[in-house]
């Protein structure tokens, strides 16, 4: 299969004869994959590089062009134990690591200017002043204001441009203060130079900007991390599509490569990557994922097929209308519009402090220099302590105390499972107290599973399974995973519309509709306890047995549900499936409020009623159905198997078969709040402290220096502590 | 007091070279991958081949 994969899409130029080719890939944990990966790809002739990325999941490789078939890789990869696929990085993960490199350029600038004008400031500062000559310390300033005036001019960039950006929208932003101080401080400190006056305050601004620029770097990493993860996601989940490139010719291509117009061809078992209109061929369609009804419905040409959807029984030719991300109801899109923009309007705590924060700090410098004005000090000296005030307030514990926490949080939330797609994810989870689950997907698994295992013969369940293997109905596929098939019966034929059958040691085995293998007692029996089921027969010879298929809970689904309803959060179920299944899955998980047959207006309508008495809501779901609610919850998870669309909107993806993810998330990400509240409450403490002592005139730019560093190392140490809730989720 | 006029400059230079090994080195794409550059450091059983490749000048053309 993976042999007939088109990499044309992927390959990039890297030199006059070279190839590269970035491949996602999955699985890899530590250093010893890292060094099986590298070691093994590199002895394929004419590669010239085959280097791991441990902290994106990457591996990048390089060959002479035309020496080596892409899809080797791939197989190689395949046979180590990795899946792997290639990956095109989306528009804004580019973005996104071009401003973490530049930021990280300047914090370089910036922490290099800070040592070296230390070097010369201690020694001002440091008791000998009286033992200098003015001239050398005259010396000593002017060369601070070589090194820091262009350092500065440099690396306080992103702050001038944030603020100026903020003041031409009439509005004060964290970055107003921070450039008014650095601006007078450095303009203050040019002067004093200039009339050779004791004080200069070259060190305190470099330093304020290195710190500062500290937390911005933190900041952006955990946005970068995230964007990289969720476009490894994206591309493992290997959409392929069948393209009719003639008539005749069908090759598998990515997703990424189907343009609209195309003809691809949807066989049964397949789950469509496309939107698109049916040309040719008759089949069941399952729209479970679009409308959470597990049922089929009929496909005809003209009829037509959304992405997400699994054709059941036969072929269908379809044109595309649209594919990758641009696959979705209208009706759906709309929704998810209207929702995303009420989302834009809430406030980062860190946003909703600075914005206190900065005209209050305004305040106190400028009252300071008044009040000084008033008690009759010189102009002068009332500047230079407005001048300290502004230093010693300006935000840096603030500016490093959400970073850091949140940098910290998204590593233990990593550790437990769970990406996070958007920066204030982990303040919106951790403010929610109610939880609503979608089920089909969500609260169950996204396969099939056979229910009535035990009841079955190993040896039967083997032969099965193996005959199983050469059927692609899900049904089928559910038996054959159950069994845990690997090689299939030689000799097998698909019979249109009933299932599969062949000889095996002249006995004559079929496997298929219980009509066709003469079992339909057994299957209506099967039927009546559990109308839920999908039911598939088995012959062999003249023994009958029915495999009953189904969807299964999540294995720890009942037990978060109860974990998440003891830490008072109160648990809802909103699907779009038929009500005795979901009550079924209600009853099994003890939820006790729940709603059948939802579509994507109704679960809105229940989220806005939610959040107009007063309740933030996690939503939980994987569907194109669930997308709109997804974006208009106050908070939202997806499970890694959800649609693109889920999982673009979603808040955080999770990982895994378990549920215990979502638990996890609430839990860390309340504790990382807690954290992000201690440091802001250790910031107003410093403040406190200092800044009576700035406005009496107390203190010196390098006590200004030492306190902000004191309180920067104290907030960031506390940050750390988030990451011991790792150990406990 | 006269050493001043050699010693600062000195310094200044050391910082300045330090700096540029900075720049440099984030040029290269050194610190695109700071979890494999720990894991790197210690793997023992690591090929001569591969070993080489950090420093290749393919790795500076990504991103």
């Amino acid at each position: 299969m993976q042999s007939t994969i088109d990499f044309s899409h992927f390959l990039k130029r890297s030199g006059p004869d070279r190839l590269r080719l970035d491949l996602a890939v999955d699985g890899i944990c530590c250093a010893g994959c890292m060094a099986k990966i590298e070691r093994n790809l590199s002895q394929i002739p004419d590669v010239t590089l085959a280097r791991v990325n441990l902290t994106d999941r990457r591996l990048a490789l390089e060959w002479k062009a035309g020496a080596v078939d892409p899809a080797l890789f791939v197989v190689r990869l395949a046979e180590l134990g990795y899946k792997a696929y290639p990956f095109e990085p989306a528009g804004a993960e580019t973005r996104e690591a071009d401003l973490a490199g530049a930021l990280l350029r300047r914090l370089g600038v910036a922490a290099f200017a800070a040592m070296n004008v230390m070097m010369l400031s201690v020694p001002v500062w440091s008791g000998s002043v009286g033992d200098m000559l003015r001239e050398q310390r005259d010396f000593f300033h002017w060369l601070s204001a070589l090194i820091v005036l262009p350092a500065a001019a440099y690396s306080a960039q992103p702050f001038f441009a944030s603020a100026y950006a903020a003041l031409l929208a009439r509005g004060v932003n964290m970055d107003v203060p921070i450039s008014i101080g650095i601006v007078l401080a450095l303009a203050m400190s040019l002067f004093e130079t200039a009339t050779h006056a004791e004080h200069a305050y070259f060190d305190a601004a470099i330093m304020l900007i290195a710190f500062l620029l500290a937390g911005r770097y933190l900041d952006q990493n955990v946005r970068r991390r995230t964007r990289a993860f969720a476009s490894n996601l994206a591309a493992l989940k290997a959409e392929t599509a069948t393209k009719f490139i003639t008539d005749e010719e069908i090759r598998t291509v990515p997703v990424a490569a189907i343009r609209p117009g195309d003809i691809v061809l949807l066989r049964p078992g397949e789950r469509s990557a496309v939107d698109g209109a049916v040309l040719s061929g008759r089949s069941e369609i399952d729209q479970s994922l679009i409308t959470g009804e597990t049922r089929p419905t009929t496909a005809i040409a003209g009829s037509a097929v959304y992405a997400g959807t699994v054709v059941r029984s036969g072929a269908l030719r379809v044109r595309v209308s649209a594919a990758c991300e641009a696959t979705l109801l209208s009706e759906i899109s709309r929704l998810l519009e209207n929702a995303l923009q009420s989302r834009s309007r809430y406030l980062r705590l860190a946003e909703r402090a600075s914005r206190l924060y900065a005209p209050l700090v305004h305040a106190t410098a400028l009252l300071t220099m008044i009040g000084w004005l008033v008690a009759g000090a010189t102009l002068h000296d009332s500047i230079v302590i407005a001048i300290a005030v502004l230093i010693i307030t300006c935000p840096c514990a603030l500016g490093l105390a959400i970073p850091a926490v949140q940098t910290v949080a998204s590593g233990a939330l990593f550790g437990s499972g769970v990406l996070l797609n958007a920066g204030e994810a982990i303040e919106r989870i951790a403010e929610v107290d109610r939880v609503i689950f979608d089920k089909t997907g969500t609260l169950t698994l996204p396969e099939l599973d056979v229910a009535n295992a035990a009841s079955i013969p190993a040896d039967v369940f083997d032969l099965a399974g193996r005959l199983a293997l050469s059927s692609r109905h899900p049904v089928a596929a559910a038996v054959a995973r159950a069994a845990g098939a690997k090689a299939p019966l030689p000799g097998i034929a698909e019979v249109p519309g009933q299932g599969v059958s062949g000889v095996v040691d002249g006995v004559d085995i079929r496997l298929g509709r219980p009509s066709w293998c003469g079992a339909d007692e057994v299957a209506n029996q099967i039927l009546q306890n559990d109308p839920e089921a999908s039911v598939v027969a088995f012959r062999h010879g003249l023994m009958r047995h029915v495999f009953a298929v189904r969807q299964r809970i999540r294995p720890d689904a009942a037990n978060t549900v109860s974990a998440l309803q003891r830490v008072g959060l109160s648990v809802e179920m909103l699907s779009g499936d038929r009500e005795p299944a979901v009550r079924a899955a209600a009853e099994t998980l003890g939820i006790h409020h729940w709603r059948a047959e939802v579509t994507p207006v109704d679960k809105i309508a229940r989220i806005d009623e939610l959040a107009r008495h007063g309740h933030k809501v996690l939503m939980v779901g994987d569907g194109l159905n669930d997308a709109p609610a997804l974006a208009g919850a106050h908070a939202s998870m997806s499970p890694v198997t959800a649609t693109h669309l889920s999982q673009s909107v979603a808040h955080a993806v999770f990982l895994g078969e378990r549920l215990a993810p979502v638990q996890a998330a609430i839990a860390i990400s309340r504790q990382a709040v807690r954290l992000m509240r201690q440091n802001l409450w250790l910031a107003v403490i410093y403040n406190a402290l200092a800044v009576p002592l700035a406005m009496a005139g107390l203190v010196t730019p390098l006590i200004a220096a030492a306190a902000m560093s004191t309180s920067s190392l104290l907030v960031m140490l506390n940050a750390l502590r988030a990451r011991r809730q790792r150990e406990t989720a | 007091m006269e050493v001043l006029l050699y010693l600062v400059p000195l310094a200044i230079g050391l910082g300045a070279l330090g700096l540029a090994a900075f720049l440099w080195s984030l040029r290269n794409g050194q610190y695109d991958d700071l979890d494999g550059a720990a894991w790197r450091a210690i793997a023992d059983d690591e090929p001569a081949e591969t070993s080489s490749t950090p420093a290749h000048p393919a790795s500076a053309q990504h991103r």
